[in-house]
């Protein structure tokens, strides 16, 4: 499979321009605009962080800092799919570092990395309000519950043959 | 509300503070001593380093002293069991992720932290733990960044964004991985940084410093072959002496030149001899535009920092910033044509090493346009190590004179160090050249500024002068946006530094509101004290421009005194 949203197609490069002149010279709205953009890309490429900040009239720096702030920005490529470990309290005392363990071991990459082929990747996130369902891990936003790295593993493998 | 007078207590002591006040200043007035760090008079307020912690009775809580305003009857506690264990635990975590090589670290001498925790009494390092792994930027000419000794109290944040507008370094991460960093261009040559230092003279530890060339400057000393010259900015002179203990505002030029002589320099100059040739060069350009339709209004050009900026940021006002080089440069070029020329040497043996209360002309000296010019420069601080080096205390030694020729100067030179002092040297000659009549009053106290943006219109001749002077980058480009708004000048005097260079990011530590106004007294003090006040009838101008340079903008001037800019893209 082709890497995922490497290119940006024309279609989004003009809803891109639609959200920057919507709220070109304002400031305050530089996470919302990172969401929006972020959705329509995938990521936050160096680049397009240079025309946010020109835009929003806020120095690059500004924009880059942000970005490196919040967990759920990311100037790096993301996966096909994105699966995301709680790491919050009832979920580590459920065993999730081992589940973590255990993708990075398999997949050979870190917390926050995306797999060569970009297919998978992992980010480790704090509490995401299902304690009673811990360890929780969501896959491209869908959690899977009461996991272990067995288990954990099963899943991603079905993602992976696009059997879910 | 503001006018509202509180009483608070704090410990026990009854104080009247009026609201909108800090704990921390309330503390001040009775004299009690908070320990702060990343607290930073009208600049950092971010209460990010949790040291200066005092306690509210009946709240429950400790609060940041320097960030909690007082509330009416509230009581304060600020040396209790509770505060003095909690501030000692804050200031141990801040250490357990420094890196911790003092004896090495070129902020030895002057460290906050280091200073704090002999103060509170830490003697051990009980959290002695993984520490953050950071990359050294060490990519300009300027400035060294150490991250790893970074503790994360925001200051030069502060400076870089809110005073000087720039925005170069900003925290990037969260929790460990925190760092502040040139964040988005990678290291600092690439980024808008413009090298003002004022990063450097606000952090408390040795997380940004000057990139020192104390060795090099050594070295060329020790070189039999070379003939080593030394030229001093006007603000040296009265800031060296903080560095041994003087108050500030302690004129200490003679002893200067002496402690310069002291450590071998063939001869000791002054970079007001050039401040006065740019007067010559730059009023001659002032006048030219005005007579013949140039651009205008006319920017000074001594401020490399300045220059930065708008390459950087304005480049669309590059045909007004005046072709003179700087002083530092002038004196340069002066000291490897003229100089060698007058005393039979040749321009590769001569060595020109400046001492100045900058960061950026290290940089400056450097660019391309003008390389070779100026071969080492040292900041005020860099010039006070090598002293204390030597074994010299600045303040013993007897009072010595510049060397002849290149180290006569005036009194307008002098003040080239304050905001507002290029402009005042400049309309001292500017008025005398235009009218040919005597000035009546030398102190043109409509363009001392002690703010940031100062406008006047000065009378000369029949010609109203529209000026200003300005002083730090977020005032500068506030004013450039009014010109883009059509607000109409002749001359405007642009220094990077909050005050100028007696507040430049080369000089002593800490360089506070009141230490920049002794400095500023002292050096007005210096212009009010000498005879001669005004550039045009220093006789060595008047010799050099009759021996070589024939006459303020003739072609030989501008090949050696004058320079180009060009747009910086960030």
């Amino acid at each position: 499979m082709a890497i995922v949203k490497e290119k940006v197609q024309q279609e989004t490069i003009e809803q891109i321009e639609k959200v920057l002149t919507k709220h070109k010279g304002d400031s305050e709205a530089l996470i919302e605009v990172l969401h929006q953009i972020q959705q329509l890309v995938g990521y936050l490429p160096h680049d397009l962080q240079k025309k946010i900040a020109d835009q929003l009239e806020v120095a690059p720096g500004e924009v880059a800092s942000v970005i490196s702030f919040y967990a759920h920005f990311s100037d790096q490529p993301r996966g096909k799919f994105q699966v995301a470990l709680c790491k919050g309290t009832a979920c580590y005392v459920k065993g999730s570092v081992d589940i973590i363990n255990k993708i990075e071991q398999k997949y050979d990459i870190k917390a926050g990395e995306t797999t060569e082929d970009g297919l998978l990747s992992l980010d480790v996130v704090r509490c995401l309000g299902a304690c009673g369902l811990s360890p929780v891990m969501t896959v491209n936003g869908k959690a899977h519950g009461m996991i272990n790295p067995e288990k954990a593993i099963n899943i991603i493998e079905k993602y992976l043959r696009n059997e879910m | 509300m503001n006018k509202q007078i509180m009483k608070i207590w704090i410990d026990n002591q009854p104080v009247e503070s009026a609201a909108g006040m800090t704990i921390l200043e309330a503390a001040q007035q009775l004299g009690k001593d908070i320990p702060t760090l990343c607290y930073l008079e009208d600049k950092n307020l971010v209460g990010a380093c949790r040291v200066c912690l005092v306690e509210i009775e009946n709240s429950g809580k400790l609060a940041a002293a320097c960030n909690t305003p007082v509330a009416d009857g509230m009581k304060i506690n600020t040396n209790s069991e509770r505060v003095r264990k909690t501030r000692k635990l804050n200031l141990e975590l801040l250490l357990s992720n420094h890196e911790i090589d003092c004896p090495t670290c070129l902020k030895n001498g002057n460290c906050e932290l280091r200073q704090l925790a002999e103060k509170m009494g830490i003697r051990e390092n009980r959290f002695a733990g993984k520490k953050s792994k950071f990359s050294r930027d060490e990519s300009t000419p300027s400035l060294f960044r150490n991250p790893e000794k970074c503790i994360l109290c925001r200051r030069c944040v502060s400076v870089c964004s809110d005073i000087q507008s720039v925005k170069a370094v900003v925290p990037e991460g969260r929790g460990f991985d925190t760092v502040v960093n040139a964040s988005y261009y990678g290291n600092l040559a690439d980024s808008p940084c413009v090298l003002c230092g004022q990063c450097a003279a606000v952090c408390p530890t040795g997380a940004i410093t000057e990139k020192e060339y104390i060795e090099d400057v050594w070295q060329a000393l020790a070189d039999p072959q070379k003939h080593v010259v030394v030229q001093t900015a006007p603000a040296v002179r009265v800031a060296i002496s903080e560095l041994f203990g003087a108050s500030s505002g302690t004129i200490a030029t003679g002893q200067l030149v002496a402690a310069l002589r002291r450590l071998g320099f063939n001869k000791v100059f002054d970079t007001n001899f050039t401040a006065d040739l740019t007067i010559m060069e730059e009023g001659t350009e002032l006048i030219g535009r005005i007579k013949e339709g140039g651009t205008l209004p006319l920017f000074t050009s001594c401020s490399p920092g300045w220059i930065n900026f708008i390459e950087e940021y304005y480049p669309e006002f590059l045909e007004n910033v005046s072709s003179c080089k700087s002083p530092q440069q002038m004196f340069g070029a002066v000291a490897k044509s003229y100089y060698a020329e007058q005393n039979d040497l040749e321009k590769e043996e001569i060595v020109v090493v400046s001492v100045m209360p900058c960061t950026a002309k290290k940089y400056e000296a450097q660019r391309e346009e003008m390389a070779g010019d100026v071969d080492y420069v040292l900041t005020t601080r860099e010039l006070g190590r090598m002293i204390k080096e030597a074994g010299l205390e600045i303040m013993d030694l007897s009072e010595e004179e510049y060397d002849n020729l290149l180290g006569v100067s005036s009194g307008a030179a002098d003040i080239f160090a304050s905001t507002g002092g290029v402009m005042e040297a400049a309309l001292r000659t500017a008025y005398e050249l235009i009218t040919g009549e005597e000035l009546p009053d030398l102190d043109l106290t409509a363009v001392r500024n002690s703010t940031g943006i100062k406008n006047a219109e000065v009378s000369v001749g029949d010609l109203d002068l529209k000026v200003a002077v300005v002083n730090g980058l977020g005032n500068a480009r506030q004013l450039l946006e009014e010109i883009k708004n059509g607000a109409e000048y002749h001359f405007i005097e642009f220094m990077a530094c909050p005050g100028g260079c007696l507040g430049g990011g080369g000089q002593p530590i800490p360089t506070n509101k009141e230490v920049l106004k002794q400095r500023r007294e002292a050096i007005y003090k210096i212009d009010q004290g000498k005879k001669l006040r005004k550039s045009h009838e220093n006789p060595m101008i008047k010799k050099i421009y009759a021996d070589y340079l024939t006459e303020p903008g003739s072609h030989l001037s501008h090949e050696l005194l004058h320079t180009t800019y060009k747009e910086r893209k960030i």
